[in-house]
């Protein structure tokens, strides 16, 4: 096995008849800040879940840490930290408890630093659980999943509904985390310029597999985006540089990978061509997963039930 | 030193912050000897990745802008760069073949273009040796 901390290889995970992940995989690389991005409902909190061993993958396999996410050990588990979407806490601790509590559960349970780092985001440690703002409540999250020193860190949308300081809080304990430990991260968001800010690498759910699986510097150093109106009836190339070609009311968008000057020049000579831009992390974002976009590596349900026995 | 960064634009974090550094030298903002902020001190000043500051500096120490001494942190040299003269040269021939392109486009003349890069020349008052005079 490789020496990836998350691996997802194949994996296929339905509910009924809504087929969520359609042949997830990609790798999550040690000290790595993995991003997972998609439109709500494209499967990224299903693919976390099963990664914490609450969902079972129905097909493929997916680890953590070196094991197979549905029979993780205690050893494990205590390696990872997690901050789930609703930031769920028992309603009836304050501050103090749900730190004690935490503490209890993990032998490398820092308690002096999350109650200090709890005092430096303004919370008293009397402070009742349900009283909690949503942004501090997300904070003290954070702060208990990170305490204990995790070599991973997952993190479901975990800025959902916080507003821009706190968010920006937020990411400066992940920041600290990531410089004191080198913790390896995967985090599904929804905000972009978080993203662009941490993120080594970014996956673009769709539809239930990766669209997009590459480094950040990557894209933007070897994808290039342009508007190309051609002379008369030119076809728009084809090649395995050319990720994607989207029609506009007039000639193409065109999102080419490693292209050459030689290309651009025979694109110019054959009609009318916009400078190549790289593309921003929204625009990829919305090319890809737009609404006017076929829906690759779909497969219907019924065909893959069939091709592997049924659920 | 002022290092500023845009998360957005299409050059790469860790190259915005080579720039940046580079650039606060040439300007003659920072001098030999200063101490560059440490790695967790700059990523949350600019609220970025820690490896993509630790990766700006590894280029930075190769390229001969900083040293890094055991556990005092990173120092600026005040040389420029200690690139090969070929490396530089493409590196150089690189930079202003994109300055000449977007000016091209922007349809100014070779003769506006030169001035344009004197008066650029100028302002950072290098001399012959690439030192500030």
């Amino acid at each position: 096995m490789s020496s990836a901390v998350v691996t997802f290889d194949g994996v296929h995970r339905w509910f009924g008849k809504s087929h969520v992940l359609r042949g997830l995989s990609f790798e999550v690389a040690p000290g790595q800040v993995y991003a997972l991005l998609g439109r709500n409902g494209a499967g990224k909190t299903t693919a976390l879940r099963i990664l914490l061993g609450f969902l079972a993958p129905l097909a493929g396999s997916a680890h953590v840490l070196g094991r197979d996410c549905t029979d993780l050990l205690p050893e494990q588990r205590g390696r990872i930290g997690y901050v789930g979407e609703e930031h769920r806490l028992y309603p009836t601790m304050t501050v103090q408890q749900a730190v004690n509590f935490e503490a209890a559960t993990r032998s490398t349970f820092r308690k002096d630093f999350a109650l200090e780092a709890a005092k430096r985001c303004g919370l008293r440690s009397g402070q009742r659980v349900p009283f909690l703002s949503r942004g501090q409540r997300a904070q003290l999250s954070l702060i208990l999943a990170v305490a204990s020193g995790p070599d991973l860190l997952i993190c479901d949308d975990p800025a959902l509904g916080l507003d821009v300081v706190m968010r920006r809080e937020f990411l400066d304990v992940m920041i600290d985390l990531l410089a004191d430990t080198g913790c390896t991260v995967l985090f599904s968001s929804h905000f972009l310029s978080d993203v662009e800010r941490v993120a080594d690498r970014v996956g673009i759910l769709h539809e239930g597999a990766l669209l997009v699986d590459a480094r950040l510097d990557d894209l933007k150093q070897r994808v290039r985006k342009c508007i190309w109106v051609p002379n008369g009836d030119a076809k728009p190339p084809v090649g395995d540089n050319v990720l994607r070609v989207g029609a506009r009311r007039q000639g193409f968008d065109l999102t080419l990978l490693d292209a050459t000057e030689a290309m651009f020049a025979d694109l110019a000579k054959s009609g009318e061509l916009s400078p190549p831009e790289a593309p921003s992390l929204e625009d990829l974002f919305l090319d890809i997963t737009g609404p006017e976009q076929p829906g690759m590596l779909r497969e219907p349900i019924e065909q893959f039930l069939s091709k592997t026995g049924g659920a | 030193m002022i290092i500023r960064i845009d998360p957005a634009s299409p050059d790469p974090l860790f190259e915005q912050v080579v720039f940046a550094i580079k650039s606060a030298v040439a300007k003659g903002s920072a001098s030999a000897g200063g101490k560059l902020p440490s790695v967790r001190e700059l990523a949350r000043e600019l609220a970025i990745n820690p490896n993509t500051v630790v990766r700006a500096y590894e280029v930075l120490e190769r390229d001969g802008v900083i040293v890094r001494r055991q556990g005092a942190g990173c120092f600026l040299t005040g040389r420029g760069s200690d690139l090969a003269g070929a490396e530089r040269k493409r590196q150089l021939h690189e930079l202003l073949r994109r300055a000449a392109t977007e000016s091209f486009h922007l349809g100014f003349a070779p003769e506006d273009v030169e001035r344009a890069l004197k008066k650029c020349l100028d302002e950072l008052q290098f001399d012959s040796k690439g030192k500030k005079a």
